[in-house]
């Protein structure tokens, strides 16, 4: 709508509303880069913080059909370091710490003793690219019962034969579909895919599902800077799906 | 004859201001204008001044339109900034996995050059990517919402209306036919690019709630046609934005300051409609 005003008017009119806009210069601080990298960290935790509020613990992530899953062949291995870390798979023991009733050393016939769950997941990758496997193993919960876990704990934390480390919170740990995995299209875990036991979680992204698993503690508290191999990087902790 | 002296001293001021457009003259210099601007006489000259002792401050007014309420200046620089940031994280991100086909094997669609790409790596894009995407959804929710709300949105929402109108503005564009007489604050070729852009800013938002949580909303994935496709989607709305940031900037530079400056102060300087 058309308005005659004065020129000073006008200039003060315009004055006056430049300068309303003036809070989002603020936004110029991400053009400083010490400033900008404290800020975006604090945007990825506050995404973090928001997907732990958009997870749902019973909400389960899509399952396809056999036909579906792409053959064992095109599952890509991968790796932040070495593929294959030469774990003494007859040795190989869990250890339990943490806030557990049963710490100790765990064998894999102890684990696999309980109930296997088998299931056709998609594996999502924070690059872009997913597949969907086929997974088996028993259900991190089962197995936490089993160690008498405290189940009001917010995390469970994992160190790897590869010197990796994880942690997750406590609500995707105890997913029905979340996994201390032990096969892969039937067959037993390979090494280059983390023989013995590794973490598969399809409400998570790939680089939380830990390969080569070694020791599993149960916390309520998380070192900064220690909570994950990538996140200690700048990947989101949550890394949820 | 002093009085006259100093209208065409301050004239030669706005001029200075606004090289574009001449000033509305008072009735003195009626001779020197023509057209249009010449309806526009009455008006000006109506506050003569009577008491000489005024005679330095008498009015010019000035035509002007508060085109750009506060709530769409705020949200289009804070969606214009984030928009720069999604696109330049974004297509870093996208050069970890520059395929939409399987990873195995993995064929290079295209190779981003990394200097257009921020972030420097795809864990600090991602930062970048989850921070302004919060900027990006919030301005375009409250873009959405006070255009609705207060109505706004009838100066530039595409209807059917200004279907005919396109093609002879987009003519005009390449030189091809003579400037349609403006209507209102915008014309038919900015309603449908603006009115694109919402739906842009739609997809990208859509899809990335998708990428963001294809579990928790697997039933929007699927109406995308799947993750896999979704990631497709996402990607097209980029593009769709790409191709409307050019020409929007082309316009911009090419319909000078008053018109860029009115997107910071909402005043726009002697608009070209009449409404």
């Amino acid at each position: 709508m058309i308005t005659r005003l004065e020129d000073k008017d006008l200039k003060r009119q315009s004055r006056r509303q430049l300068l309303k806009l003036a809070p989002v210069a603020a936004l110029g601080a991400f053009a400083f880069p010490k400033v900008s990298d404290r800020l975006v960290a604090a945007g990825v935790r506050f995404s973090d913080w928001a997907s732990g509020g958009l997870f749902r613990s019973q909400h389960l992530a899509q399952t396809f059909s056999n036909s579906e899953v792409v053959p064992f062949e095109k599952f890509p291995y991968n790796g932040y370091d070495v593929l294959d870390p030469e774990v003494d798979l007859e040795k190989w023991t869990l250890t339990v710490e943490g806030d557990v009733r049963h710490p100790g050393e765990y064998k894999l016939a102890q684990i696999q003793a309980l109930p296997k769950l088998s299931q056709n997941t998609r594996h999502v990758c924070v690059e872009g690219w997913d597949v969907v496997g086929s997974f088996g193993g028993t259900r991190i919960s089962e197995f936490l019962t089993l160690v008498g876990a405290n189940s009001g704990a917010r995390f469970l934390e994992v160190e790897c034969a590869d010197d990796y480390y994880e942690s997750i919170d406590m609500a995707s740990a105890l997913h029905p579909q979340s996994l201390l995995c032990y096969e892969m299209y039937g067959q037993p875990l390979d090494r280059k895919h983390g023989a013995p036991l590794r973490l598969q979680m399809p409400t998570k992204l790939g680089y939380k599902q830990a390969k080569y698993l070694d020791t599993l503690r149960v916390t309520n508290v998380l070192k900064p800077g220690k909570t994950g191999y990538w996140e200690d990087q700048g990947y989101s902790w949550f890394g949820g799906l | 004859m002093e009085n006259a002296d100093q209208n065409a001293d301050r004239s030669e001021d706005q001029k200075k201001d606004m090289p574009e457009k001449p000033e509305p003259l008072p009735i003195a210099k009626a001779d020197a204008v023509e057209g249009t601007e010449a309806k526009l006489e009455t008006v000006v000259a109506d506050p003569a001044p009577a008491d000489p002792a005024e005679e330095t401050e008498e009015p010019v007014l000035v035509r002007a339109a508060y085109e750009h309420p506060l709530a769409i200046r705020i949200t289009h620089w804070v969606n214009a900034i984030s928009l720069f940031v999604m696109v330049a994280s974004g297509l870093r991100i996208f050069r970890a996995f520059p395929s939409f086909g399987p990873k195995i094997p993995e064929k290079v669609l295209l190779d981003i050059p990394k200097s257009l790409t921020l972030g420097g790596w795809l864990g600090g894009a991602l930062q970048w990517h989850f921070t302004f995407m919060w900027f990006f959804a919030a301005s375009g929710v409250v873009y959405v919402a006070y255009q609705v709300i207060s109505g706004h949105f009838r100066t530039m929402l595409f209807t059917s209306r200004d279907m005919a109108g396109v093609w002879p503005m987009a003519r005009h564009y390449f030189f091809l036919g003579s400037k349609p007489p403006a209507k209102g604050q915008y014309n038919p070729l900015q309603k449908l690019a603006y009115t694109s852009t919402i739906g842009f800013g739609l997809l990208s938002l859509l899809t990335g709630i998708v990428l963001f949580k294809p579990a928790q909303f697997s039933w929007l994935a699927f109406l995308f046609g799947g993750f896999h496709l979704t990631r497709v989607w996402h990607f097209a709305a980029m593009c769709g934005f790409l191709a409307f940031i050019p020409g929007h900037l082309f316009m911009v530079l090419l319909h000078g300051w008053s018109n860029f400056f009115s997107m910071l102060s909402g005043w726009k300087r002697e608009p070209e409609y009449q409404e």
